[in-house]
């Protein structure tokens, strides 16, 4: 049983050298927006829920192996036989139905929060922004602005935006992982995925679905600004950036990894986004006119 | 000429490559000049490969998966190797592709699943008393069409290139436009060939458990392990069908240009998830849950005391068996269906907790008043438990949807998988291996070796995953070739890298083991070694051709009727021994299978003459089987009372 105690030891020991190795905050856990927020809220709740869980597992675990190991009984010992006990048995299946509903009704609140517009910007209408990947490069445009860039979005901070996912070829996962978590890019459909900055600040995007070579590579930066910057920045891509064209595009779609760039005017003018939009339940609804 | 060797060659080859195709010409060649020197064939074949019985061809899958434990955890170590440190050019993107698209298939499919099948095959007729499984020559064939699916997807790395599209396959990454290399065709059809197998076995053991248990064994007194098979088996039957489905279809949108799954002409790549992982989920489930029979055995053996809450465990199971089914959809939570749908699948996800929860209580209750004696086997089962509660209350918070975006597709996902499958499956099963192998090889391994082996291979667990929790968190997404330095990924990457090291020197200990034990370990054991209470130590050992001289009653017994032979002297063996009739040997299974696998590597390269020439061989030998009159054979009381007297002067137990 020593052995047992050395374990536990080397095991405290080694999360703290592992915790200890990431000296900044970990990045799901170090939210920039209200979606993000919900679900690194989530996820401390359920590491505390979850960590109460295994460590009642192993204290018990502990406590039959220190009790009855064979070395401390008379040698005579003979073990009974036990069907079952009502009352262990309930306490048993029952502490996990408790905490299964609990984290269900947790579930379906965040649920439906993440998939609606950010909590406390409701009242603002959103930027939509269209999100399309393809070997291996992110494409954003921007029908509002009339502009669109590669590998890169500004968004406005404070404002709710309203990324719309799709895919020139395999399933991507579009990530912000510090405002929001993911949701799939496909070929075939638009799917919807409600993000929100609360303050300016530069964050990393991803793409996380293996799609092929250039996965590791599929990345891009977001930037959210203030309104006056943003705005700024419309005006000056419209100043200095050039059109693009359906022949560009076509080169853009290229199988390869790209820098970033900058075009006026849209993609999805001549090559519109799947029509077959998947809905959000009843989420969706609302926002159909910004089609 | 030139055109028709081209297709064969690889399409990205490497040094690596090279390497591995010398050693398997090289390894090929030495095995055959030995098998030839020795003049085994004739062994081998009379034996072995035409065996009809259950013991022999639950060896075979057993080798079979410890081949590819191997071959699988080559890989898993290649990959870790690249990944620990950032910007790193052991392997190319289409190599890293390649490896872990292999590691996945072959240690879910051909360690994994060969490994439980080897228990089904050795342990279930014993459990219940039978001279055999229900049907003997289909149980042959489920192993040979297993073992030639098997093959086909090895050869696929130096002959024409691996899958490279990730164990999923997710169309249409897996289509061809964007999957170019015939990698994807092998996939599809070895992975369709060896599933057949599977399904034949899912049958014959629904059906050996259903009507051959002994007398006086009610489905409630069967052995936990045999319930567990039982219920796994039922899940292979619903599950395996899907997987047949979707595999013909993916083969068909590869070979004849139809559009099941791609992006134009209404294909939808949302189906292939779909169906995948409506066969995908329900086959972890195939694979836990007779480690958990596995571990409900050892655990009693080695408390010393019956299995706490027999029928909560039985009723447990049943219900993950339904649940199972029912949570397919929690592998996309992030393919936009909606909130609504969403939150039922989180519900039903988290809700299989509960089962799974009771039987980790079962466990630990089950020590309690025990007579704990800390053996190999029951080493694995007291580490099991930690490290598999922490897997499934990881899987616990994967399966809350909204928090599983962030989750979704990262190391987290990669921790939490293996976190259930190692501590889980590959503990069990190494476990169940060092308990039945006195049962099988008639000595015992080494239990100093074998205890030390756990706890290397536990503290390389811990390092080589635990660190992956963190990254995951840290935006690690999940089958990236390599990163750069600036993400702070490295530190725990390397040390991932370390825990790999240690697994690998604990699973090169359990060869030495094995060596070590062959060489010294005694042969003079009786029949129950570990003092055990199943059925399956009333055998001798080793274990007669035709298991048990006289098939035991266990009306008077409980669910553990050899322990209760020996302690209330219950009588097991009632009657007098009469003839037994056994089914004969055929090699017409093996000659069929070896048609399949022509067929299809055929399929794979597209050549329709040799794809022809293969489904006719297979129909040939069909036509011969069912013209053919075998009626088995008997073997005589005399022998037998014969073959008892000898197995009982070398002091077996009876």
């Amino acid at each position: 049983m020593k052995n047992l105690k050395a374990t536990l030891l080397s095991f405290i020991g080694l999360s703290a050298v592992l915790l200890a190795g990431c000296n900044d905050k970990l990045t799901v856990l170090d939210p920039k927006g209200p979606q993000a927020q919900r679900q690194a809220d989530d996820t401390m709740l359920l590491i505390t829920l979850m960590g109460g869980i295994v460590i009642t597992v192993v204290a018990i675990l502990i406590f039959m192996l220190f009790k009855y190991r064979a070395s401390k009984q008379s040698a005579d010992y003979e073990p009974p036989h036990i069907h079952g006990h009502w009352l262990v048995e309930t306490i048993m299946i029952g502490i996990p139905v408790i905490i299964v509903i609990f984290l269900s009704v947790v579930s379906v609140k965040s649920n439906y929060i993440v998939e609606n517009v950010p909590e406390g910007y409701e009242d603002q209408e959103p930027l939509v922004i269209y999100a399309s990947s393809s070997d291996w490069k992110w494409h954003f445009s921007y029908p509002e602005q009339g502009i669109e860039t590669v590998n890169y979005v500004y968004i406005p901070a404070n404002r709710p935006v309203e990324f719309k996912l799709y895919s020139f070829g395999p399933i991507t996962s579009f990530w912000i992982p510090q405002l929001g978590g993911q949701k799939y890019a496909m070929s075939d459909m638009v799917t919807t995925l409600h993000l929100a900055a609360d303050n300016p600040g530069e964050f990393w995007g991803r793409n996380a679905n293996f799609s092929g070579r250039g996965t590791a590579e599929n990345i891009f930066d977001v930037k959210a600004m203030t309104a006056k910057e943003f705005d700024e920045w419309v005006t000056e891509v419209h100043e200095t950036a050039d059109p693009i064209t359906e022949e560009k595009f076509d080169e853009l779609l290229e199988p390869g990894h790209l820098g970033k760039s900058t075009y006026t005017g849209t993609h999805l003018e001549f090559s519109p986004a799947p029509h077959h939009e998947h809905h959000d339940d009843e989420a969706a609804e609302d926002h159909s006119s910004h089609e | 000429m030139k055109e028709f060797f081209a297709q064969f060659a690889i399409p990205h080859p490497s040094l690596l490559i090279y390497i591995a195709m010398a050693s398997i010409v090289f390894g090929t060649i030495a095995l055959v000049a030995v098998v030839t020197y020795f003049k085994l064939w004739g062994y081998l074949w009379r034996e072995w490969i035409t065996t009809v019985d259950h013991k022999k061809i639950g060896i075979m899958y057993l080798i079979t998966a410890l081949v590819m434990l191997f071959r699988g955890g080559v890989d898993a170590v290649m990959l870790r190797m690249q990944l620990a440190v950032p910007e790193n050019t052991f392997l190319e993107a289409q190599h890293y592709n390649e490896v872990f698209t292999t590691h996945g298939v072959v240690m879910i499919l051909f360690m994994a699943m060969p490994f439980i099948t080897f228990f089904f095959n050795f342990l279930v007729p014993l459990q219940i008393g039978a001279r055999d499984v229900a049907f003997p020559r289909l149980n042959n064939l489920a192993f040979w069409l297993f073992f030639m699916g098997m093959g086909l997807f090895n050869i696929s790395f130096v002959i024409g290139g691996s899958p490279d599209s990730g164990w999923t396959s997710y169309f249409p990454l897996a289509g061809n436009e964007f999957s170019t290399s015939v990698g994807t065709n092998y996939y599809m059809i070895a992975l369709q060939i060896a599933g057949l197998g599977t399904l034949m076995t899912g049958i014959n053991f629904i059906t050996t458990i259903m009507k051959m248990r002994a007398p006086g064994m009610t489905l409630f007194k069967m052995p936990m392990f045999t319930w567990s098979a039982l219920i796994a088996n039922l899940i292979i039957v619903f599950a395996f069908p899907v997987l047949t489905v979707a595999l013909a279809m993916g083969t068909m949108d590869r070979l004849f240009a139809t559009n099941f799954f791609t992006t134009v002409n209404g294909g939808m790549d949302m189906l292939w998830a779909n169906l995948f992982w409506v066969w995908g989920h329900p086959e972890v489930y195939i694979l836990i849950l007779p480690a958990f029979g596995i571990f409900s055995e050892v655990i009693s053996t080695f408390a010393r005391r019956n299995l706490y809450g027999y029928t909560s465990m039985v009723w447990s199971m049943i219900v993950i068996s339904v649940f199972s089914f029912a949570v397919w959809t929690h592998h996309f939570f992030t393919m936009g269906q909606g909130a609504f749908t969403n939150s039922i699948f989180s519900i039903t996800t988290m809700a299989i907790a509960i089962p799974t929860g009771v039987k980790i209580f079962n466990w630990l209750f089950t020590l309690y008043k025990g007579k704990i004696e800390m053996t190999t086997p029951m080493l694995y089962a007291m580490h099991f438990i930690p490290l598999f509660t922490l897997g499934g209350v990881t899987g616990v918070m994967l399966a809350m949807s909204a928090a599983d975006y962030q989750y979704h597709n990262t190391m987290f996902l990669v921790a939490h998988f293996h976190n259930v499958i190692i501590p889980g499956v590959v503990y069990a099963m190494l476990a169940g291996l060092t308990f039945y192998w006195p049962k099988m090889f008639g000595f015992m391994l080494n239990e100093k070796i074998g205890k030390a082996t756990v706890w290397v291979m536990s503290i390389g667990f811990v390092l080589a995953f635990i660190p992956m929790y963190i990254t995951g968190l840290d935006g690690q997404a999940r089958r990236m070739y390599t990163y750069s330095d600036a993400t702070g990924f490295s530190f725990l990457n390397m040390v991932s890298f370390v825990g790999a090291g240690i697994m690998t020197v604990s699973f090169i200990m359990i060869v030495w083991n094995i060596w070590y034990s062959f060489k010294n370990s005694p042969r003079d054991i009786s029949s129950d070694p570990w003092n055990a209470r199943g059925l399956e130590w009333a055998t001798h050992t080793p274990i007669p051709h035709y298991n048990f001289a006289i098939t035991p009653d266990v009306t008077d017994a409980s669910e553990e009727a050899f322990w209760d032979s020996k302690k209330k002297g219950t009588q097991l063996f009632k009657g007098k021994i009469e003839d037994i009739h056994m089914p004969n040997n055929s090699g017409q299974t093996f000659v069929m299978s070896v048609f399949f696998f022509i067929a299809g590597f055929a399929f794979v390269f597209s050549m329709w003459y040799l794809a022809i020439f293969g489904l006719i061989g297979i129909l040939a030998c069909m036509a011969y089987r069912s013209l053919e009159d075998d009626h088995g054979y008997h073997i005589h009381a005399h022998e037998v009372e014969e073959d008892e007297k000898k197995h009982a002067q070398k002091g077996g137990a009876k």
